[in-house]
């Protein structure tokens, strides 16, 4: 037996949360869910590795966590949503995430993200939009 | 009976949900995607409706990967909002209408759409910031409010044929119900945007754009669309537009577009605002 294989897997510099991914993530999102309640919030940040063994991490996950390399978690399957309940609150955004994926600052980033505005106006007005 | 007055499209990432709790709708950044909303609120005044329902995505608050519905219904008297575990202000709760939704359920599962019902159900920011953005000014929610969520967290997701084809039957139930409120519907989410991957950062304006004439008028162009296909323009987190099908297909096929509204960039994200009015019969 194998997994599917997808017309998705060939979009560039793209990862499609999908059942393989969450599937091998499972317990590394399930961990990052648990965030959602400020009692496993401290129980995490008193001993990080204890609380990872708690929720099953491999060791690759647990290194990972331990060490808040985000990207890496990404790249191993943590959902951004989940990620971000981990991310969040010790400053790495989702324009971070954007950024690191890429290797470039978080500045570079944005600047790129403002760039698609350029001309914007001039276009919606022709095409009938609200401008103010 | 009821009728459906109709739809209004919006984003609902979370950078929006900070920007309205710390007050900075008037920075530079922001003013001009706020002022944008104006018209849909003077719109939602003039309408005044009794029910908004709200189409949007859970991000990990009411669901976890352990169980994803395709097509979840609130089916409660209240809804409540909670902690995320980022940051966000935990707003008031929501009232809902157990009877109406009860109802809609029936009709839809009766159109052969097999929904999973709710009857408790926490609502996160894609259900909350497009309620404050249309309705903080107020001191209370002014409608009813009925969450319903469309997975579009993890693959498999329903198809856009199939969202279009369940806004629909949303449409049927709607007008089926026997008592007269008036009903609003928000297709939220979108527009382009990838949030991860080396293509992180993409925002396709003129395909957003396309997507806003598709809604308007052509809705079987994006409805036509595959999963993979709408995320090769607009982003893996793009995807979320299929969710605008779902108010679409309740309206009626022939619209009046009150008020088109985009804006680029806010955070990561094209966003695109429609207000879409049903053909009024009398009020």
């Amino acid at each position: 037996m194998a997994w599917n294989k997808h017309e998705y897997e060939k979009i560039p510099g793209t990862y499609v949360f999908d059942g393989k991914t969450s599937h091998k993530a499972y317990a590394l999102n399930k961990l990052l869910f648990s965030f959602n309640h400020e009692e496993n919030r401290q129980e995490f940040a008193k001993d990080p590795a204890a609380y990872a063994g708690k929720y099953g991490l491999n060791d690759e996950q647990k290194e990972a966590l331990v060490n808040f390399e985000f990207l890496k978690m990404l790249q191993m399957g943590a959902n951004i949503y989940y990620l971000a309940k981990l991310a969040v609150p010790r400053g790495f955004s989702v324009q971070d995430a954007g950024a690191a994926f890429q290797g470039i600052t978080t500045e570079e980033f944005q600047a790129k993200l403002t760039a698609k505005g350029e001309g914007l106006e001039e276009k919606l007005e022709k095409a009938g939009y609200w401008n103010g | 009976m009821a009728r459906i007055v109709g739809g209004v499209t919006t984003s609902h990432i979370p950078a929006i949900g900070n920007a309205m709790t710390n007050k900075l709708e008037n920075e530079p950044y922001w003013k001009r995607f706020f002022e944008g909303y104006e018209p849909v609120k003077e719109w939602l005044a003039d309408v005044d409706p009794d029910i908004a329902i709200v189409v949007y995505n859970d991000h990990g608050l009411n669901f976890f990967l352990d169980k994803v519905p395709t097509f979840a219904l609130g089916c409660a008297d209240v809804y409540h909002n909670a902690d995320e575990g980022w940051g966000l202000n935990t707003m008031a709760s929501f009232d809902g209408d157990a009877q109406f939704s009860w109802h809609l359920a029936e009709s839809i599962i009766r159109q052969d759409f097999d929904l999973c019902t709710c009857q408790e159900m926490l609502v996160d920011h894609g259900f909350i910031v497009p309620m404050a953005l249309m309705w903080r000014h107020l001191a209370e929610w002014p409608v009813k409010g009925i969450p319903f969520a469309v997975n579009t967290v993890q693959h498999p997701l329903p198809s856009a044929r199939r969202c279009y084809d369940l806004g629909k039957a949303l449409g049927k139930a709607i007008r089926s119900y026997p008592e007269d409120k008036k009903v609003v519907i928000f297709g939220t989410g979108g527009m382009s945007h990838q949030l991860q991957g080396e293509r992180a950062g993409i925002i396709d304006v003129d395909f957003d754009m396309q997507c806003m004439e598709s809604v308007i008028s052509d809705p079987d162009w994006l409805a036509s669309k595959s999963t993979t296909e709408i995320m090769e323009k607009a982003g893996t987190e793009g995807v979320e537009i299929i969710m605008w099908l779902v108010m679409r297909g309740a309206l009626d096929p022939e619209v009046n577009v009150i008020h088109k509204h985009y804006h680029v960039p806010i955070s990561n994200t094209g966003a695109g605002v429609l207000v879409l009015e049903n053909q009024p019969i009398a009020y």
